[in-house]
């Protein structure tokens, strides 16, 4: 059979970094074409140049079909209206004007078939970046594109949403379309892929079939074995450190309490729109909220005021690094000292970028950093200012096996230098595997609170309960 | 990672970052070869004092610039210094300007204006306010701001040296202080900005402060030289402002910009009336090359970027 893409000796440098080196590619009709390696191993620098949107330096690529690509870092206007968003690049058009009619008769059924169930006439920054994700899937979709590229869309899913888009990745390979997909979950990669092409360091390092085993794909893409990925050495826990009691804000969280100890993690679980990241951002100072305090060390922390939250020894990673993150336009050191600017030292900066081995210099500016590595940065940029409760919102979203395991280690040392960590994340492995406790919450709710070594069943279980209120 | 910083690397990375810089000296070049009289001593200090006033102007937008935002109050805001100034006395002028930029600050901060609302609105109001104090008439400054103005020696105008003098404040504002880092981080993403423990509202205050105290600074030297604040001093003087920053390489959309390509943005403007005098080309044409100028120096900053 002839391959859609065919792409021969792809070399691609920027500046002195060879993000590419050499490989090639093939991509079938009805096949899911995985691209694995660690963060900087330039899958997303391969995405591009298949796309046309970068030159290689050398290397040849042909193309037998249309593309469509959603890339890693959403490309969605936030000011638009979900259907415009849809149709941004084809808008319906009837004497010479817009056709609003005829996009809100269309947009309901591609929404539809993504399963997100939000108005089309809403504002996509009114949306969550999971949502967000879906319309840009949706709009892929309308493309009926030979090709299909997906550049980390699950990083940002949680499981629900994540098996609707696997199940339309199959129809859609079903259908003689070819995908290209990456991700870091390895048991997405087990469930979908037909081919593996391994990319380490901008080189292909080799190719695995459908039946791949964790083990080798690790081992191949990061060059070492690794035993524990979720390697948690629990402490003793110690006083309550970060106390958040029956915080509401109406519509949005009803009630919650959550106490977290010296030396311990507690994980948050839930779906998407269960409240947690609202949650967060409320006992951070970044919203207020109508009822409830929030207490760290023993001390009431100011309502929705965030210098009395990082005063008191509060510090969150958010969900959205480059919404809320980072500094596109600064450099790495300039985003590592954000939280510090009291007492910032090179020195200190190298040392905490070595530690994150984030894959980059301290001057680079951030911008040109892989996805993993700018999230690195942001977590890089609380360890610099040492809090006593660090609330981590999907800290390992889009990061590579290998590293996520150097941020578990950054969790392990934290709490055992007496510190604690509140985890919420829609990673069921991670905070199964990294939690002392999980609290799930379900409809703004606290649906109930597992003990360690709680199964993803159960953490469903409350998770998908029916709001009782 | 190690970084290989090859020596061609770095002159390449020297010459992009400073396009405005390689221009200013092709075009000083230029001149200097079309016309002698370019190339004297005496010329090049009036170059110098011509361009100080836009300098220092342009070294207070920059920072608001830098933290995303703009400041249309400049010129006007430097009218009403001076005349206070010339009224009263010349620091009382600093006061009143700083005073003109804390309110375009909490506009912006606490009222959440648009920065282009706000400092429009205050571009008018610094502007009649001048012409109610004075009048409608010029008035003679005291000695001090006379001073300002004057020169030390026939080869060494005052002037000149306030502007290497507020180019170096600001370098060290802009690189070296927190207030600085700040401006960067809420230019580049005031929510990242926000979550990382900064009080973006009392930074903007200030930030918008320091700008309304750089135009006070700029409206005295301008008074001083001609030993008379006027009522309709640095009228659009704003617009060449924003033109030295933009042609310096800051971004307009915040997070980007160094007092280095400022100071060179400013004197790539005085350097080009200069210069168009110098070969008589007339008034008119003179500003269509200008804007030309500017656009093209955009244009360059936004290939470069790509
Ligand atoms: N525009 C750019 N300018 C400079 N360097 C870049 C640019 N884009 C990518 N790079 C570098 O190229 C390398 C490959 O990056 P790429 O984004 O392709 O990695 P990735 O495999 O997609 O990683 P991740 O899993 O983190 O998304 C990295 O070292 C990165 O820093
Ligand atoms: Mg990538």
């Amino acid at each position: 059979m002839n391959a859609l893409i065919t792409a021969r000796g792809i070399t691609k440098h920027f500046g002195a970094t060879k993000a590419l080196d050499g490989v090639d590619l093939d991509v079938f009709a009805g096949e899911v074409h995985v691209l694995l390696g660690e963060n900087g191993a330039g899958k997303s620098t391969l995405v591009k140049v298949l796309a046309g949107i970068h030159d290689p330096d050398d290397g040849t690529i042909e193309r037998n079909a249309r593309l469509a690509v959603i890339h890693q870092e959403l490309a969605l206007v936030p000011e638009l209206s979900v259907a415009e968003n849809l149709f941004l690049n084809r808008l319906p058009r009837r004497f010479g004007l817009v056709d609003r009619a005829a996009m809100r008769r269309r947009a309901p059924e591609l929404l539809d078939r993504v399963g997100l169930r939000v108005h089309p006439d809403a504002k996509v920054r009114d949306l969550g970046i999971a949502q967000q994700q879906m319309v840009e899937i949706a709009r892929a979709l309308d493309q009926d594109a030979g090709v299909l590229i997906l550049d980390e869309p699950t990083a940002v899913l949680t499981g629900t949403e994540t098996d609707r888009l696997l199940e339309i990745m199959a129809q859609l390979r079903d259908n003689g379309v070819g995908l290209v997909f990456i991700t870091h979950h390895l048991d997405e990669i087990q469930r979908v892929a037909d081919r593996i092409t391994v990319l380490r360091d901008g080189r292909s390092v080799g190719v695995l079939g459908p039946r791949a085993t964790t083990r080798h794909m690790i081992e191949l893409m990061v060059g070492r074995p690794i035993d524990e990925q979720y390697p948690r050495e629990q402490q003793e826990a110690g006083e309550p450190l970060l106390r958040i009691s029956g915080l509401t804000r109406s519509g949005a969280f009803e009630d919650v309490t959550i106490e977290v100890h010296a030396g311990e993690v507690v994980g948050v679980a839930g779906l998407v729109g269960a409240g947690r990241t609202e949650v967060a951002r409320a006992a951070f100072g970044v919203d207020d909220y109508d009822r409830g305090t929030v207490e760290v060390d023993g001390k009431p922390v100011r309502r929705h005021d965030v210098q009395a939250a990082i005063r008191a020894g509060l510090g969150l990673v958010p969900e959205d690094r480059k919404g809320q993150g980072l500094v596109l336009t600064g450099t790495v050191g300039q985003n590592l000292e954000l939280a510090t600017l009291a007492n910032r030292d090179p020195r200190r900066l190298r040392e905490i970028a070595d530690r994150l081995r984030v894959k980059g210099h301290v001057d680079q500016p951030v911008r040109e950093l892989s996805g993993g590595n700018q999230q690195k940065v942001v977590i890089g940029k609380w360890l610099l200012a040492d809090p006593k409760v660090l609330i981590l919102d999907e800290p390992t979203r889009g990061v590579d096996v290998g590293a996520k395991v150097e941020i578990y280690e950054l969790v392990n040392r934290m709490t055992a230098q007496g510190r604690a960590v509140l985890l919420v994340s829609s990673d069921l492995p991670e905070v199964i595997g990294m939690s002392d406790r999980v609290v799930v919450m379900a409809h703004g709710r606290v649906a109930g609170e597992l003990p360690k070594g709680a199964t993803q069943d159960q953490v469903m279980a409350l998770a998908v309960q029916e709001s009782t209120a | 990672m190690t970084t290989i910083g090859t020596r061609k690397h770095s002159v390449k990375r020297f010459l992009a970052e400073n396009g405005a810089l390689a221009g200013l000296l092709v075009l000083a070049l230029v001149l200097a070869i079309s016309n002698p009289a370019f190339l004297t001593a005496q010329n090049l200090v009036n170059v110098g004092v011509q361009a100080a006033a836009i300098a220092i102007l342009a070294f207070g937008m920059t920072f608001v610039v830098v933290a995303g935002g703009i400041d249309l109050s400049v010129g006007s805001v430097a009218a009403l210094a001076a005349m206070v100034g010339a009224l009263t006395a010349g620091p009382v002028g600093l006061v009143v300007g700083a005073l003109c930029g804390l309110v375009n600050g909490a506009l912006v901060s606490y009222g959440k204006l648009p920065p282009f609302i706000a400092t429009l609105a205050m571009l008018s109001v610094a502007r009649g306010l001048t012409l109610v104090i004075s009048g409608g008439q010029p008035h003679e400054t005291d000695e001090l701001v006379t001073f300002l103005g004057s020169n030390l020696t026939p080869m060494l105008p005052l002037p000149l040296l306030l502007m290497l003098a507020l180019f170096g404040v600001t370098g060290l504002v802009l690189t070296r202080t927190n207030l600085g880092r700040r401006m960067y981080a809420i230019g580049g993403n005031e929510e990242a900005a926000k979550l990382s423990g900064i009080d973006v509202r009392r930074q903007k205050l200030w930030i918008y402060a320091l700008s309304g105290l750089f135009a006070a600074a700029a409206g005295l030297v301008l008074a001083g030289r001609l030993s008379s604040a006027g009522p309709q001093a640095a009228v659009g003087y704003e617009l060449d402002a924003i033109a030295a920053v933009v042609i310096g390489g800051a971004s307009l959309s915040g997070g980007v910009g160094r007092a280095t390509g400022t100071l060179v943005g400013a004197l790539v403007l005085a350097v080009l009336r200069n210069g168009l005098n110098l070969l008589q080309v007339h008034p008119f044409w003179q500003q269509v090359v200008i804007g030309a100028v500017i656009a093209l120096a955009a244009l360059l900053d936004s290939l470069r970027r790509r």
